[in-house]
């Protein structure tokens, strides 16, 4: 259990996927003009990133060194194309037409088969699949807030509640790809802000016991 | 004649692919802080994104649909991207070693960058005969190419400019891409 918490902190604050390593950049800045979109893209990636380190996890052992970035890449390539399936059967009209392109190029995003080749293939499938799992959720909550600040900012709606009222204007450019840039560019620099001093507090706390 | 001229347009300028299709920017942003490795980057990009808009074209019309099994295109599209783009690294190892010496180290990356599928599926979806696939790759691959090598001129400057601690690295490169961004802007309504 300690473990699954200390892999869930790496995930979402220690290795951010989008925040510290900052991978995955195409779907993060292209699909985010909603919270909705955000986390339908986030939560795809999470099952594809926990179920592609699970398999891979699993026949790591089976498939000779040299060829096992093209096998990898056919596993991922597999559990894509399913939930691509999946998307367009269950949430045609919500999900599926707003993330288009994008879900197809989930194969590419650099997250997963970074994972694949640095994690899962030297790891157990449990260990595996909870890596993938903590930075699929870290990925996760980063689209979702993406998504809210541009959808808050450029039609004044969070998760499709109107939040602000009309009289508020609303910023068209956040939802054009400037706003995309600008957003990811702030909150990046604001999640560093917020470690930078954290890791000050640490320091100054420690030299405070000594002083005293 | 104009539909050539729609696409050389459209994927240079006005729908480039970094700028706002956001495919690519793993590399954009990742192999920018130079303008010779951004030049041998985009250049690389646009090497493989032409050929692999033939190829893609190719086994989609000759093989996916005559089985039926278009719904397979994801997978065969990325086994054919990553042969392709080790082919042409042992090609050029063979043939030129001063190319490989300049493009080599760019090729294995490229797999992963999503401008090359991203390019496959667009023409798949657009229905594009071969010459116009062929066209759409290489425009945008010179679209990705002017992107980086731009944005690498501007990096280059950023390095020497006084920037607030939580700012430095990432954070900068995206305020100032998010304002190239906007100059390319201007590029819409051109078509």
């Amino acid at each position: 259990m300690e473990s699954f918490i200390r892999h869930l902190k790496h995930g979402v604050i220690d290795e951010n996927p989008t925040f510290v390593q900052v991978l995955g950049m195409c779907p993060t800045l292209a699909v985010t003009t909603s919270a909705v979109n955000g986390l339908g893209m986030g939560l795809s990636v999470l099952v594809v990133l926990t179920l592609s380190n699970l398999l891979i996890s699993l026949v790591r052992k089976v498939v000779p060194d040299k060829i096992r970035i093209p096998a990898f890449i056919v596993i991922i390539a597999t559990l894509v194309t399913v939930i691509d399936m999946i998307l367009q059967a269950l949430f045609y009209d919500t999900l599926y037409q707003s993330l288009g392109l994008y879900i197809p190029l989930i194969v590419v995003n650099c997250i997963i088969l970074g994972q694949a080749e640095a994690y899962a293939s030297k790891h157990g499938p449990l260990d595996a699949a909870v890596d993938g799992f903590s930075m699929g959720l870290g990925f996760t909550l980063a689209l979702t807030a993406l998504g809210a600040v541009r959808e808050l900012l450029g039609s004044g709606t969070l998760f499709g509640f109107t939040i602000l009222p009309n009289a508020f204007p609303k910023i068209l450019m956040m939802l054009m790809a400037p706003g995309g840039f600008f957003v990811l560019g702030i909150l990046m620099a604001l999640f560093n802000f917020i470690r930078n001093r954290k890791d000050k507090d640490s320091h100054r706390a420690e030299s405070g016991k000594e002083a005293f | 004649m104009p539909v050539f001229l729609t696409i050389l347009i459209g994927q240079i300028f006005v729908n480039n692919f970094v700028m706002s299709k956001f495919m690519g920017i793993c590399p954009f942003l990742g192999v920018s802080k130079k303008m010779d490795s951004a030049l041998g980057m985009g250049m690389a990009v646009t090497f493989v994104m032409t050929i692999s808009s033939a190829f893609t074209y190719l086994v989609y019309q000759y093989i996916l649909v005559p089985l039926h099994v278009q719904y397979l295109y994801t997978i065969a599209f990325i086994l054919v991207i990553a042969a392709l783009v080790q082919f042409v690294e042992m090609f050029i190892r063979k043939t030129s070693p001063e190319l490989y010496a300049s493009l080599g180290v760019y090729l294995p990356l490229i797999t992963t960058n999503c401008a090359v599928l991203g390019v496959a599926v667009l023409n798949m979806q657009n229905h594009y005969n071969l010459v116009e696939s062929v066209l759409s790759g290489f425009a945008g691959g010179l679209g990705f190419l002017m992107g980086i090598v731009l944005f690498s001129g501007i990096r280059e400057r950023i390095e020497f400019n006084p920037i607030p601690k939580a700012f430095q690295g990432f954070p900068i490169a995206l305020i100032a891409a998010g304002l190239m961004a906007i100059s390319f802007l201007g590029f819409q309504g051109l078509i």
